[in-house]
C-alpha cells in the first residue's frame, strides 16, 4: 500500500442534544495523496463540514464527539496525539479556511498580528521577522501595499480581501494539507473567481494538498482531481472528477449534477431539484439514507443501507444498482410501469 | 478623539446645572429648618432668624437660586456652617477616602469576579458553571448592611482578627491600614464582583462561540491565547459598560458601607450633612459626584475604541 498523506478510516463523529444522539459523519473514508485536491460535495447537513473540522480536531465538545475511526496523517494518527501535539500540527502541517471570510477575522486584533501569531507558534523567530514574513505572506496572496496592510484592522478589508488573508494566514507556516471549508460561498461571483484562481495558483506553488468542501460541483471540476459525495453523514459516491462527470452513478449524485446550471440552460428554465429534505439523523435509520427521496429506490433499499463498493477501478458507490446498466433498467421498469 | 473629548467636555456644563437644579429642588423640599437644626431645640427664635439669614434662608427662592448657581459657576461650591469648612475642603478630606475604599473593592471585584466568569463561560453547565452562578447570584441579592454587619459579628465580635470600624492611618503602618480596610472593602465588592462575574460569563459564552475562535484554535495557537487574547478582548465591551457604572457608583460614595463601617467617605459625609440639614454641603457633594460620573462615562467611552477599533468616536460623537 502506498502512503497516503492522509488516510482517514471509519471516521465517525457524534453530537448529543437533549438526549437523542446524532451521527453528522457515520464511517466516511477518505484517501488524499501529496499535492492532490480532493472535493467533498454534498448538500446542507450532509457532514461535510464536520468532517473537515473533525480532521483539524476542532468539533466542539460537548456536545460533539469523534467516536471512532483514524486520521493517519503522515502516518501518524491524529486522533492519539496529545493536545499538545495537536496543535503542533494545527496551522503548521494543516490548517483551515472558512466559509465566511466577514467573521473568521478576529474583529479587534490587526490583521498583522493575526498573521504573525501564527508564524510564531510554530517557527522560533523574532517578532520582527514574523512581521516581514507577514508582508511576503500579503504580497503572495496578491495585497496590495502589504506593509500598509499589516497594520489595519479586517473591517478596513473587503470580503475577498479577507479571504485572501486567511489563506495567507494558513498557508503562513506552509502546510502539507490545506482544508477549505465553502471559501467562495460567501462571496461574489467574480471574487470566487479570483480566489479559487488564486489557491489553484498557490497550491502548485507550494506544493500543498487541498480538500475543498463545497455544494458546488463547478467549484469541483475547477480545482479537484477527486471527489467524495456526502449525503446524510456517509460517503455515498467516491471516485476521480472526470468519472463523476462521464459516469456519475449514485442517484443523489445525479440530483446534484442535474440541478447545476450548465451553457445550456434556457432562461426562465426551472432547474431541477431534489424533491424532500436530508433525514433527521437522530432517528434510527435501516435502509439507505436516500432512500425516501430516490425515483429509483426499490423495497430493499427502505430496509437495508447499501456498503460502498468499489464498482470499478477507483469508482466507489453505495447503492444498490451499482452499474449502469442496473440503472437503466430499472429506470425502464419505472418508466413501462407508468404506462 | 480630542473632539470628541472637548465636545463631552463642553457637554458637562449642561448636565451639571441640570443636576445643580434638582439637587437644589429636592434639598428645598426635605422638612425641616436647617437653622433650628443646627441650633438644637433650646435656641431662641432671634438666634435662628440670625442664623437663618447668615445662611440666606431669609430670602426667596428664586434669590436663594440665583446665587446658588452664580457661585456654581465660579466653582465656588460654598461655606458650611455646620462643618465651619469650605465644601471644597470637606470634599478634598473624604473623597480620598473613598477613593481608596472605591479602589480596593474594585480591585477584589475585578480579580475575582472577572476570572470567574471566564472560568464559568469555560466550563458551561457543568458543576463549575453553577457553583460560579450561583454564588454570584448570591451576592447581587445580598444587602450590604446585612452582609456587613455579619461579617463585623464573624471577623472583628467573634474571631477578633479585623477592626469594626474606621479607618487605620498610615502612620501606624500599612498593615493597620490595610486591615481596617478589608472588612469594607470585601462588603463594598460583593455586588460589583457577582456582576462582573455574570456580565463576562454571558459575554464570554458569545464569543467563544463566535468563527474567529475556530479560526484561531485552527492556527494552533495555546488555549490561554484564544481565551485571553482571542475571546477576552472580543468580550470586554460589555464588561467595560459594568466597570464603568460600578466605578461612578463606588466613587459616588458608598453609603451604606462608610456607614457600618464608620468609614469618614463621601458617603458618610452626604448622609451627615441630610442629618444636618446642610444643604450647602449636600448640594456640592451631589454636584461633585455627578461630576465625577460623567467623567468616568468620559473615561470608558475613550477606552470602547482603545477595546473595539470598529468604534468611531468622532462620527456622531459616540459609539458608532
Amino acid at each position: 500500500m502506498t502512503e497516503h498523506l492522509l488516510n482517514v478510516e471509519n471516521l465517525t463523529v457524534e453530537f448529543k442534544s437533549s438526549g437523542s444522539t446524532m451521527k453528522a459523519v457515520n464511517g466516511v473514508n477518505l484517501q488524499l495523496n501529496k499535492k492532490e485536491t480532493l472535493g467533498i460535495v454534498g448538500e446542507s447537513g450532509s457532514g461535510k463540514s464536520v468532517t473537515a473540522t473533525a480532521l483539524m480536531r476542532l468539533i466542539p465538545s460537548p456536545p460533539g464527539k469523534i467516536t471512532d475511526g483514524h486520521i493517519y496523517f503522515n502516518g501518524r494518527d491524529l486522533l492519539q496525539l496529545s493536545e499538545k501535539d495537536m496543535r503542533n500540527v494545527r496551522g503548521n502541517d494543516m490548517s483551515m479556511i472558512f466559509q465566511d471570510p466577514i467573521t473568521s477575522l478576529n474583529p479587534v486584533l490587526t490583521v498583522g498580528n493575526q498573521i504573525v501569531e501564527v508564524i510564531r507558534a510554530h517557527e522560533k523567530i523574532s517578532k520582527k521577522d514574523a512581521a516581514t514574513k507577514a508582508v511576503e505572506m500579503l504580497k503572495m496572496v496578491g495585497i496590495p501595499e502589504p506593509e500598509k496592510r499589516l497594520k489595519m484592522y479586517p473591517h478596513e478589508f473587503s470580503g475577498g480581501m479577507r479571504q485572501r488573508v486567511m489563506i495567507a494566514i494558513a498557508l503562513a507556516c506552509n502546510p502539507k494539507l490545506l482544508i477549505a471549508d465553502e471559501p467562495t460561498t460567501a462571496l461574489d461571483v467574480t471574487v470566487q473567481a479570483q480566489i479559487l484562481d488564486l489557491m489553484k495558483k498557490l497550491q502548485q506553488e507550494h506544493d500543498t494538498a487541498i480538500i475543498m468542501i463545497t455544494h458546488d460541483l463547478g467549484v469541483v471540476w475547477e480545482l479537484c482531481d477527486k471527489v467524495n459525495v456526502m449525503y446524510a453523514g456517509r460517503t455515498v459516491e467516491s471516485t476521480t472528477t472526470r468519472q463523476l462527470y462521464d459516469n456519475a452513478l449514485h442517484p443523489y449524485t445525479w440530483g446534484l449534477l442535474e440541478s447545476q446550471i450548465t451553457m445550456g440552460t434556457q432562461e426562465q428554465e426551472r432547474l431541477p431539484a431534489i424533491p424532500g429534505s436530508p433525514p433527521d439523523l437522530t432517528m434510527p435509520h435501516s435502509g439507505c439514507h436516500f432512500a425516501s427521496r430516490c425515483p429509483l429506490a426499490t423495497e430493499i433499499c427502505h430496509h437495508t443501507a447499501p456498503e460502498l463498493v468499489e464498482v470499478q477501478s477507483n469508482h466507489f458507490v453505495a447503492c444498490h444498482l451499482q452499474s449502469k446498466e442496473q440503472i437503466v433498467e430499472r429506470k425502464e421498469g419505472i418508466f413501462n410501469a407508468a404506462k | 478623539m480630542g473632539s470628541f473629548i472637548l465636545k463631552r467636555l463642553i457637554n458637562l456644563v449642561p448636565t451639571l446645572l441640570v443636576v445643580g437644579i434638582i439637587v437644589f429642588i429636592i434639598t428645598r423640599m426635605i422638612p425641616g429648618d436647617p437653622a433650628s437644626v443646627m441650633l438644637g431645640p433650646q435656641a431662641s427664635v432671634e438666634d435662628v432668624e440670625n442664623l437663618r439669614a447668615e445662611l440666606g434662608l431669609d430670602k426667596s427662592l428664586p434669590a436663594q437660586f440665583v446665587s446658588y448657581i452664580a457661585d456654581l459657576a465660579q466653582l465656588n461650591l460654598g461655606y458650611s456652617y455646620s462643618y465651619s469648612e469650605s465644601v471644597f475642603g470637606l470634599i478634598a478630606e473624604r473623597f480620598p477616602n473613598t477613593v481608596i475604599l472605591a479602589l480596593a473593592a474594585l480591585f477584589i471585584a475585578v480579580v475575582i469576579g472577572i476570572p470567574a466568569g471566564i472560568f464559568a463561560a469555560r466550563k458551561q453547565n457543568t458543576i463549575v458553571d453553577y457553583v460560579v452562578m450561583l454564588v454570584s447570584l448570591v451576592g447581587v441579592s445580598m444587602p450590604i448592611f446585612w452582609l456587613g454587619i455579619m461579617l463585623v459579628l464573624f471577623f472583628s465580635v467573634n474571631l477578633g482578627w479585623l477592626p469594626a470600624t474606621g479607618m487605620g492611618s498610615m502612620d501606624d503602618g500599612l498593615w493597620a491600614f490595610i486591615k481596617h480596610l478589608i472588612l469594607p472593602a470585601c462588603a463594598l465588592a460583593t455586588i460589583p464582583m457577582a456582576t462582573f462575574a455574570r456580565i463576562t460569563r454571558s459575554s464570554m459564552l458569545e464569543v467563544i462561540s463566535q468563527d474567529y475562535i475556530k479560526t484561531a484554535r485552527s492556527k494552533g495557537i495555546k488555549e490561554y491565547l484564544v481565551i485571553g487574547k482571542h475571546a477576552f478582548k472580543n468580550a470586554l465591551t460589555p464588561i467595560l459598560t459594568v466597570l464603568g457604572m460600578q466605578i461612578s457608583n463606588l466613587l459616588g460614595g458608598a453609603v451604606l458601607t462608610e456607614t457600618i463601617f464608620s468609614w469618614p467617605g463621601m458617603g458618610r459625609l452626604i448622609v451627615d450633612a441630610i442629618d444636618k440639614r446642610d444643604f450647602v454641603v449636600v448640594q456640592g457633594t451631589v454636584i461633585f459626584i455627578a461630576f465625577i460620573f460623567v467623567l468616568v462615562n468620559l473615561i470608558v467611552d475613550v477606552l470602547y475604541k482603545v477595546v473595539n477599533p470598529k468604534v468611531n468616536l468622532d462620527s456622531d460623537g459616540g459609539k458608532k
